[in-house]
């Protein structure tokens, strides 16, 4: 049953992220590439009518996590507390951005609006990437100095940045050179993810010079990936086990190679929606790596004293998470009805719908 | 420690009553822009449908300002509070996680869609994408209250030793006794609001001799949902509240409603006065003697349990908050009835529009009540002092042990810079919005 919601919630934040991806990957291309009035607009807006919904995800995922993972929940949201709130102080700039931008046509308050929009998406991208990093890398549980604990071994607290801004030092913060690298490498996907969607979803005038500018970000990508798989290695020497051992988790892997190399042939492709989801590959592929690297660890520690966190020492009891399971399944398949209609009635580009505004 | 609890209790204090300012009205006002729009489908008459899409666009920035806030409510129960969410979070995740799931996805899937799709769609259609939207956030009201309600008066689970709450009847979440009283007051205060919303607009376009069409329709509806929502909400639904509180948590009972000694023969109900915690007695008071045991048991002479026959350390660690809290939200009440009887009367007789002195009273009438809500969330989370889960999990038990004082005071002040923000946009928004008008359909 813990495996069970596991998946769901994993699969929930890869949705988060595929989904909220976009919409973060369009406002990074809308802060660095958007030049005319008419471009700014319609690519504010393809995130704009969406950003909503796809939120709903993180909440969903939020909320699941409560439920099925309480205790994993309490120490990582209390033990990640400032990045964590810095997050939600984003979210909150970045939607504001999106939903006041148009209610007044002068051109400062625009300007002001975009900047929040693009500023807090990229930021946002960045930490992502950042809280994945420090996942993998791990944390000092307990807070343990000098062999001694200071809190029960589940607790833990990270300030932003250690003066070493090292992942080996016995107290790492969370932004590191490691957790930064991570976090540069969501950066990168999630732009190109978000040019994957405004070529999709717009006719901006933009869109073909972004084609050109996912090939470069590929190349960055597949470098920064190389280099950060080394890194890894450092950090958390145990994370080829689980695929050594697993072989058939290798798929996951595969999936992001698949993303990483199809994107290369950007230029060629035939239908604007491949490109998007070549890099729906990536960042799933991303993430489900990541995940599987560790399985069934969800926080590792980084002193001998405390047991990592894992899916069994931090699940609620089983049959809470078995009710759970008939609602969530109503819940999904509700959802799904949900997403067709909605689908349906917004495709196409949205600067040719006429919503009767 | 002590401190660490004040700055956590600041916080969620704070950043929740900011929040529920914007639910309160999402809640009530769905209901009314769905039924603007069932009554344009059934008359056809188009200033219907204008007044359900100017609501709609006071909405969407209410909703926007609604989510952004939500989202650190949700995150705050693990920042926070960390051992109260280890301890019950198999309990309380589910209801929390059965609201993401079951509202907030309705809610904002179809929100976009009644938003911008009404050419796309058509009428009818477009009625069902306004109606998900009020079932999806009613159903957001109906999962808050009922993690709030197992917080008040818990039930359906099992404490192991390791004091952790394991759930043992999933279903007993929802037919918790508190749940449904909770449920309907808080949605028809929710009415309350939307409809003081509606008709303080109307009044203002009728004064302002603007739009007075629209003005008249807004006045109307306004004060026929305020007068109905305002009788709803006193009786049967905050009777049958008090009732409960009186029934399962007796030592708040007598602090809200200030009775400081046990009278044998029967409790008076207090009207004024000032609690003094220090002579364990309400200054200047002004009491009708015997009315609350009446209307709390039916009977004239039935001994209600005063302050003096509780423990210290269970009674609610603020009485005169509580007891305020608890005072406003009832005098507000009772001027809500009084004033919307008044409206409806006038309104009978076709002259509302010209009796300027109640036009503006209806006007300036319209912050109170979301103060009548808020204060009625103090009474309810103050009374369940010292208490996290009532009578089991004490509040002071509930932090987040690693969060330091400090890191919380500067969440704190970043929320209250951050909501002073929202707080003025918002208002400048919807005053644009209102100033502008409904814009009549052009065939
Ligand atoms: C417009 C708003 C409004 C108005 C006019 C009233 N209330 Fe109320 N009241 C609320 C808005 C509210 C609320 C915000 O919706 C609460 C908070 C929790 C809840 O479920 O509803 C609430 C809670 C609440 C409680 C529960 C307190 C607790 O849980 O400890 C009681 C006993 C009452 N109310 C009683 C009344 C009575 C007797 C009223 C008579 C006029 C009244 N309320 C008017
Ligand atoms: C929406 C309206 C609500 C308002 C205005 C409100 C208000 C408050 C206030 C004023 C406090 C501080 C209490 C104190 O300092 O003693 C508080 C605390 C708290 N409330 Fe609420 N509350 C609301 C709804 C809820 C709901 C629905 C829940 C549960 C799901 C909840 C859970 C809590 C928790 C966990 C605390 C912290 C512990 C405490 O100090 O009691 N609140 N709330
Ligand atoms: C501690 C308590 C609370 C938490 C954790 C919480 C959480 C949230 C979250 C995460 C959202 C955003 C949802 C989205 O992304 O669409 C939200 C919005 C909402 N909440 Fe709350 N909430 C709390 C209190 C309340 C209360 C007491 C009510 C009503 C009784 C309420 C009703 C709503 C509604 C109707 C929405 C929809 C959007 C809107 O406001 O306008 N919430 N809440």
């Amino acid at each position: 049953m813990e495996i069970f919601w596991y998946i769901i919630i994993g699969i929930v934040l890869a949705v988060f992220f595929i989904l909220d991806g976009y919409d973060f990957g369009a406002g990074i291309i809308h802060l660095f590439f958007a030049k005319t009035e008419k471009d700014k607009e319609v690519i504010a807006k393809s995130a704009g009518l969406f950003w909503d919904s796809n939120e709903v995800w993180l909440v969903a995922a939020g909320g699941m996590l409560f439920m099925a993972f309480p205790t994993f929940y309490a120490s990582v949201f209390s033990g990640f507390y400032l990045p964590l709130v810095l997050v939600l102080w984003l979210i909150i700039f970045r939607a504001i951005g999106l939903e006041f931008r148009s209610q007044f046509k002068y051109q400062m308050w625009k300007d002001i609006w975009d900047a929040s929009f693009g500023v807090s998406s990229l930021l946002l991208a960045l930490f992502f990437g950042i809280a994945l990093g420090n996942i993998v890398r791990g944390v000092n549980l307990g807070i343990v100095q000098n062999g001694v604990a200071a809190h029960e071994g589940h607790y833990f607290f990270l300030p932003l940045w250690d003066s070493s801004f090292s992942p080996l030092s016995e107290h790492p913060g969370v932004i590191d050179w490691f957790t930064l690298i991570i976090g540069l490498i969501s950066v990168v996907t999630l732009a190109i993810h978000g040019a994957n969607w405004v070529i999709l979803k717009t006719n901006s005038s933009i869109n073909s010079k972004l084609k050109n500018i996912i090939f470069i970000l590929n190349i960055v990508l597949t470098a920064l990936t190389l280099f950060s798989l080394i890194v890894w290695q450092t950090v958390n020497p145990n994370s080829f086990d689980n695929f050594a051992n697993k072989p058939y988790l290798i798929v996951f892997p595969i999936i992001y190679l698949t993303g990483l190399f199809g994107l290369f042939f950007i230029k060629k492709l035939k239908k604007d929606i491949h490109g998007f989801v070549l890099s729906t590959l990536l960042i799933f592929g991303g993430i489900a790596s990541s995940l599987a690297s560790l399985f069934p660890v969800i926080l590792p520690s980084i002193n001998e004293i405390h047991e990592p966190l894992t899916i069994y020492n931090t699940a609620a009891s089983e049959y809470g998470l078995s009710v759970a399971l008939t609602w969530g399944i109503i819940g999904f398949i509700l959802l799904f009805v949900y997403m067709i209609i909605q689908k349906r009635l917004m495709a196409g580009k949205i600067d040719k719908m006429d919503y009767g505004h | 420690m002590e401190d660490m609890l004040f700055y956590d209790r600041l916080q969620f204090a704070f950043t929740i009553t900011f929040h529920y300012i914007f639910p309160q009205l999402t809640m009530g006002l769905s209901l009314m822009i769905v039924y603007f729009k069932w009554k344009f489908l059934k008359t056809k008459v188009d200033k219907y449908n204008d007044a359900a899409k100017f609501f709609m666009k006071i909405f969407a920035v209410n909703f926007t300002m609604g989510v952004v806030t939500g989202i650190p409510m949700e995150f705050q129960f693990g920042t926070n509070w960390a051992k109260f969410s280890e301890l019950t979070g198999g309990i309380i995740g589910q209801t929390l996680a059965m609201e993401g799931m079951f509202s907030f996805f309705l809610e904002s899937s179809f929100l976009a869609l009644f938003i911008f799709g009404e050419k796309l769609m058509g009428q009818k259609l477009h009625f069902l994408t306004g109606f998900f939207v009020f079932l999806g956030s009613w159903a957001s009201g109906w999962f808050i209250l009922s993690t709030n309600a197992w917080m008040q008066h818990p039930v359906g689970h099992e404490i192991l030793d390791n004091g952790k709450f394991v759930l043992e009847n999933f279903s007993a979440l929802f037919t918790n006794p508190w749940l449904l009283p909770a449920f309907l007051h808080n949605q028809l205060a929710s009415v309350v609001t939307s409809s003081f919303v509606v008709a303080s607009i109307g009044a203002f376009y009728v004064l302002r001799n603007k739009q007075t069409e629209y003005g008249k329709l807004f006045l109307k509806t306004g004060v026929v949902f305020g007068f109905i929502s305002s009788i709803l909400v006193a009786f049967p639904t905050g009777d049958w509240n008090a009732k409960n509180v009186a029934k399962h948590q007796p030592a708040t009972f007598a602090a809200m409603e200030g009775i400081f000694h046990t009278e044998e023969a029967g409790s008076e109900i207090v009207l004024i006065g000032q609690p003094n915690m220090v002579e364990k007695k309400l200054d200047n008071k002004i009491a009708v003697p015997n009315i609350l045991s009446f209307l709390t048991y039916q009977e004239w002479h039935k001994q209600i349990p005063g302050i003096d026959q509780f423990e210290e350390e269970n009674l609610p660690d603020n009485i005169p908050a509580l007891y305020y809290s608890y005072h406003i939200m009832v005098g507000l009440g009772t001027i809500f009835i009084g004033v919307m009887a008044l409206a409806l009367f006038f309104l009978w007789r076709k002259k509302l529009h010209t009796i300027k002195p109640l036009l503006w009273t209806i006007m300036f009438l319209v912050p109170f009540p979301y103060i009548a809500n808020l204060t009625g969330w103090y009474t309810a989370e103050l009374g369940r002092q010292p208490y996290l889960v009532y009578g089991l999990l004490k509040t002071s038990e509930g932090i987040s042990p690693t969060v330091s004082s400090g890191n919380t005071l500067f969440t704190l002040l970043g929320f209250v810079a951050l909501y002073m923000l929202l707080g003025l946009l918002f208002l400048v928004l919807v005053g644009k919005t209102i100033n502008e008008g409904p814009t009549p359909q052009t065939h």
